[in-house]
């Protein structure tokens, strides 16, 4: 049952309930003594008052109004919405891991550690780096944390090289994480082919280039062919290779970004790894290096030892420990802490469940088949007349543009009437180096069913562009709302951001 | 594989439509040299049960550890999480969906973290709050950065040591690289509050204040303000307790600037330290500076009530280069939590809950305080923490409490080496009852004896 409006829980309610049972006060002259009343606020005004039954309505009425991966195809490019495993949710619930409290002595939370070293193991091996750090909690974050190390290195070294070429495709983070660790970016043009252009590469690399992020694949769902010669470019410069490792779930099994070249990689739990993306997170973002990097990793850094003399761990006997011992480590040359303590654990736990259950078998089955499921919509939906402006082969993801649809029909149209139609649209006007872009990453999770549903759909959508445009300027009609006019709620006078009683 | 369910029979027709004889050819793009020739050295796929039996394995010694009696808290605070959050964020539909780009198909996920915007803003007495960060360390880092942003004169960033150690480390990470020094303020022996004097100033960009401390101490922020005003410095404040709010005067009324905190007290469990919430609301006048995702409410074609992501021209995937910070995913599952934890408690619920926190403080304080040889140094107005001292340094009084399965809290040796070695931060909530805290006091007295 679609509900249409859900009243704000601030509008909901009555004085007197509660959700929860409460220990009663005992004391609570001692109270108004211990806290006095001029530290004290006025009550919380605007907090509602409700029972659980009605909390609980509330909420899952909100969650009608959602769709996710488990709905309906979740095709969005650079996302790699597939599916999130039950079981991992469940071991990620279990009391031995959500009670854990980072400040316990390091002798009573070996298991944490032990997952969290094993994961970094996987992860270089899977992505042929030699070491890795789990601290950072998102790809942004990892983003951010790689370009330190790069930083750091190249304060060791003396220098003060400055920029960071980034190509135009890149995602808008590449750019904004560069900023944030003081470097400059410079763009890097794409070639017709939408490979990375080498001419231009050559004309801005310099002694003062710090560093390139690439995504590899990139936003063009293309393999770098050129990758080699790029990294032998940089290199011969002394400057860094930065794989973004959003794209990763192309590679992973088939190919290695630490064999290509790459110095520093970030990947994403939430998208290879299949980790939910909880509406915006919370995700992990592990960033691996080469082992030149290793001595800037940020800290804490996980070591297995034979007996524990951090500074939380008082010595142990060694004969008490006949297993490996692991703790946190704190490095001198380290860019510093990046997290309260030591990231995402819970999401780090279930990447960890995700990789013992694929192996290295069902890891290259994962990029096989997600590969030849983008392909096969590139040719299907290159074949109903959509623009598919590489069309060559391509890895997880395929690129299509509005280019030539008649009536004035946009990427928007289309991707509001696949809502229609029971589809979660595609990333729409990203990359920016086309124009009016639709990236289409079905993820291996899917049927072929599923994917010949979604062509159909597509399909459907070339004729109405043709025959009833005002059908897809309409859509989406069988949401709870309509398209939302973005222009008012942005304008200055009508920014709403918050409720205000009355 | 239960997860890819491709047939051979699918395949092979998918690589007729595709053109391709097999499925090696798909990646004929990447260079040959790439190519793996054999399987990477990762275990054999291992089966759902023997996963469940390994990882079970696993969580056993992390339930026998969550069995001892526990005054941790030091940012990761031990409160009961209704079982009806968990129940309701597992449903697919906020689990398993995407960052709300697509506002028609996101109403629940946006409707929600409105609604959180709100409950951060009226909790900490500011106009607007964002629908996230990452966790309190970060958002303090954020806030400097906004600062930046704001206060083009200001060039030092000035924090009181009595600042979480860790979130201090982070702002370190985060303003090295971009040459905002950073000078850090003491704090007071006596009462463990923050020493403010102007005159030491110096182009002040913004001044960092706890609220409560990292020792739990209740800072004086209208004190914060007056400093701040004079030395034409942006004032933030940080809360790494978030129930605080639920009773104390919110930074807000004292002129804040900029509020920041740690939200994992309210529906997260301590989770190892992850994953975690960061708050940040501000004054109206600073929003476009604000980093990340803003919600707000609009209207949609039919004129019903919509909500959208707003003013996003500050943010990565429009501004690029330009943008207020580079956040991306944030932490909205833990939001959602957290309207779904206020929510439950409500108006009365909360203040009611924070009060509970204050008696059992105010009790374990007391009874320790009468023990011979314990004392609690600082004279500052807690919450639910506070520092004790003994006559043995922090760790080695943590290790002889470890005997009788406590963890009695956290030696704030390792940050204030060389001030407070004998210091133990002890955290206490309404989940350490009456006997444990007794309990907790016998043993001390025993050892002290």
């Amino acid at each position: 049952m679609m509900h249409d409006t859900e009243k704000l829980i601030f509008e909901q309610g009555s004085e007197g309930r509660i959700g929860v049972d409460l220990p009663p006060i005992l004391f609570p002259e001692e109270i108004a003594a211990t806290l006095p009343k001029e530290l004290c606020r006025d009550d919380l005004d605007g907090f509602p008052e409700v029972s659980e039954p009605e909390m609980v309505r509330h909420f899952t009425r909100l969650s009608q109004k959602n769709v996710g991966v488990d709905d309906c195809f979740y095709p969005l490019g650079s996302c790699t919405m597939k599916y999130n495993p039950r079981v991992n949710e469940a071991i990620a619930a279990l009391d031995g891991f959500t009670k854990l409290h980072p400040a316990m002595p390091c002798k009573d939370t070996q298991s944490a550690f032990r997952i969290m070293w094993e994961l970094e193991q996987m992860l270089s091996e899977i992505c042929g780096m030699d070491a890795f750090t789990l601290n950072p909690v998102a790809g942004a974050h990892g983003e951010l944390t790689g370009l330190k190390i790069i930083k750091a290195a190249i304060r060791a070294r003396g220098e003060t090289r400055n920029k960071i070429l980034i190509p135009k495709s890149a995602h808008g983070t590449n750019p904004a994480s560069a900023v944030l660790s003081g470097f400059t970016p410079v763009d890097v043009e794409v070639d017709v082919d939408g490979s990375i252009s080498l001419d231009s590469l050559e004309k801005v690399l310099d002694e003062n280039v710090a560093a390139m992020m690439i995504t590899n694949p990139s936003t063009h769902g293309l393999f770098e062919t050129n990758i080699g010669k790029i990294a032998e470019m940089l290199h011969a410069k002394g400057a860094y290779l930065y794989c973004d490792g959003a794209n990763l779930n192309a590679l992973v099994g088939i190919a290695r970004p630490g064999d290509m070249g790459f110095d520093v990689i970030q990947t994403n739990m939430h998208k290879t790894f299949s980790t939910p993306h909880g509406g915006g997170g919370p995700g992990a973002g592990p960033v691996g290096v080469k082992a030149e990097l290793i001595p800037f990793l940020p800290c804490p850094r996980i070591v297995k030892t034979k007996w524990g003399d951090g500074p939380f761990c008082p010595p142990i006997k060694l004969e008490q420990y006949e297993e490996p011992y692991f703790r946190p480590k704190y490095d001198k040359r380290s860019i510093g802490r990046v997290h309260s303590y030591y990231g995402n654990f819970l999401v780090l736990l279930r990447a960890y469940c995700y990789i013992c259950t694929m192996g290295a078998k069902g890891l290259r089955e994962v990029a096989l088949a997600a590969v030849l499921n983008a392909n096969y919509l590139r040719v299907s939906l290159g074949k109903i007349g959509y623009h598919v402006p590489f069309n060559k082969m391509c890895m997880h993801e395929c690129l299509l543009t509005d280019h030539g649809l008649p009536n004035g029909i946009t990427t928007m149209d289309i991707a509001k009437r696949l809502i229609d139609k029971g589809f979660h649209p595609m990333t729409v006007y990203f990359p920016l180096t086309v124009h009016g872009a639709m990236l289409i990453e079905p993820t291996e999770t899917e049927t072929k069913e599923t994917l010949d549903a979604f062509i159909q759909a597509m399909q459907e959508i070339f004729e109405e562009a043709k025959t009833t445009p005002e059908l897809l300027h309409a859509a989406p009609i069988r949401t709870s709302v309509t398209r939302i006019d973005e222009t008012a709620a942005h304008h200055p006078k009508k920014l709403n951001l918050r409720w205000r009683k009355n | 594989m239960r997860y890819v369910p491709l047939t051979p029979n699918d395949r092979e027709e998918m690589l007729r439509t595709v053109g391709v004889a097999t499925g090696d050819e798909l990646f004929k793009q990447i260079p040959e040299e790439f190519r793996l020739k054999k399987y990477i050295k990762l275990s054999n796929p291992i089966g759902e049960m023997e996963l469940t039996a390994i990882t079970e394995g696993f969580a056993e010694e992390g339930r026998k550890s969550a069995k001892k009696i526990s005054f941790l808290g030091g940012g990761i605070n031990r409160h009961y999480v209704p079982k009806v959050i968990p129940a309701l964020l597992s449903r697919e539909e906020f689990l398993t969906a995407y960052t709300p780009y697509q506002p028609e198909a996101s109403q629940g996920t946006l409707q929600a973290q409105y609604e959180f915007q709100t409950y951060i803003a009226i909790l900490s007495g500011m106009d607007v709050a964002n629908a996230s960060l990452y966790d309190g360390a970060t958002a303090m880092a954020e806030a400097a950065l906004m600062a930046r942003r704001i206060n083009k004169k200001g060039k030092i960033v000035y924090i009181s040591r009595a600042i979480h150690p860790h979130y201090r480390e982070v702002l370190k990470t985060y303003l090295r690289d971009i040459d905002v020094p950073i000078v850090e303020i003491p704090f007071d022996q006596k009462t463990g509050k923050t020493v403010f004097d102007a005159e030491q100033m110096k182009d002040a960009l913004c001044l960092i204040v706890g609220y409560p401390n990292y020792f739990g101490v209740i800072e004086d922020l209208t004190e914060a303000r007056e400093v701040a005003t004079k030395t034409g410095a942006l004032l933030i404040s940080v809360t790494t307790e978030a129930l605080a709010l639920a009773l104390l005067k919110p930074p807000g009324e004292f002129g804040v600037d900029i509020f920041v905190g740690e939200g994992q007290s309210f529906g997260l469990n301590p989770s190892f330290g992850g994953p975690l919430l960061g708050l940040i609301a501000t004054k109206d006048a600073y929003v476009r500076n604000l980093p990340g995702r803003l919600i707000g409410r609009g209207k949609d074609k039919e004129g019903k009530d919509a909500f959208v992501i707003v003013i996003a021209t500050r943010e990565q995937h429009i501004r690029r280069k330009d943008a207020t910070s580079n956040i991306c995913t944030n932490e909205a599952l833990c939001a959602l939590a957290v309207s779904m934890y206020l929510t439950l408690h409500g108006k009365a619920g909360l203040s009611r809950l924070a009060k509970k926190n204050v008696e059992n403080m105010f009790l374990l304080r007391r009874a320790l305080s009468d023990i011979p040889g314990l004392t609690i140094p600082f004279s500052g107005t807690t919450f639910n923490e506070f520092v004790i001292r003994t006559k043995y340094p922090g760790h080695i009084l943590l290790e002889k409490l470890k005997h009788y399965d406590i963890y009695g809290g956290i030696a704030l040796s390792d940050d204030y080496r060389h001030t407070n070695r004998n210091d133990i931060l002890v955290s206490v909530t309404e989940m350490n009852g009456l006997k444990e805290c007794i309990e907790l006091v016998h043993v001390i007295k025993e050892i002290l004896k």
